[in-house]
């Protein structure tokens, strides 16, 4: 997995490309606390994402929680094929703000 | 329980219980999977089944410390895929293994969920004297 933030439109937006596995779903839960610990809210871009596993959507859900609990903005962009027939047979697909890209979202929040 | 003696071997595996070896799990049930006549669809929901079984087996039955082993099979048998996972772990309380609400939202218990929800059929057990757990994760294919 690799990883790269960026600033855009208010949001930190964290890129995460490949595989969302065991092996490094810590360092993607990290880095989203991290991100949200910087008071700042947060879009998961996942149109990279070629697999995610349980401890990955996991990693979401905790940043999703901890945004709710500062009250920061959480979402998710982009979301591959693959990663959103995980968050469907998690249920989650109607639960994160999912949007196509940072343009979508901002529109979406005005 | 083990599989019919006339079912097909696909492949037999023996990995250490490490996240970083899952990468070298999913390419072999991806591949197992085309193997044996499934789609795409079908592939890539029995590599997301198999995948959680074996991180519940790195996480849970040796408790994440990757000093052990674990053996994964898999086998056709008429229109059926057979996977067979096993440990030689302490003995897991087989009634914590259930899937969770989903209608909570939190972050943790959704293996479970997903290997019920993919899965036509479970057995899971323990080895004899103690010495281990098994899983066999049944899928029915046309």
């Amino acid at each position: 997995m690799k990883y790269n933030t960026r600033e855009e439109g208010g949001y930190t937006v964290i890129e995460l490309d490949g595989e969302v596995d065991l092996s490094c779903s810590p360092e993607a839960r990290k880095q989203i606390l991290q991100c949200l610990d910087g008071k700042n809210s947060l879009l998961v871009d996942l149109s990279g994402v070629s697999y995610i596993d349980s401890s990955g959507v996991a990693s979401l859900v905790e940043g999703y929680q901890a945004a709710k609990k500062h009250s920061l903005k959480f979402g998710l962009i982009g979301v591959s094929t693959a990663a959103m027939g995980v968050l469907q047979l998690a249920r989650l697909d109607k639960v994160f703000p999912i949007h196509s890209s940072v343009e979508a979202r901002l529109q979406a929040d005005n | 329980m083990q599989p019919p003696l006339e079912a097909e071997i696909l492949f037999e595996l023996r990995l250490p219980a490490r996240p970083e070896r899952l990468t070298l799990v999913r390419a072999v049930v991806q591949r197992a999977a085309e193997t044996a006549g499934c789609g795409p669809e079908l592939s890539q929901k029995l590599v997301i089944a198999v995948n959680e079984a074996c991180m519940n087996v790195i996480q849970h039955a040796y408790k994440g410390d990757g000093s052990g082993q674990f053996t994964l099979e898999a086998r056709k048998h008429r229109q059926q895929l057979i996977f067979r996972l096993t440990d030689h772990a302490a003995p897991v309380d087989l009634d914590q293994i259930r899937p969770r609400d989903l209608d909570e939202i939190r972050p943790g218990g959704l293996g479970v969920h997903f290997i019920r929800e993919i899965m036509d059929d479970l057995r899971m057990g323990h080895l004899p004297g103690g010495s281990g757990n098994f899983l066999e994760m049944i899928k029915n294919i046309e």
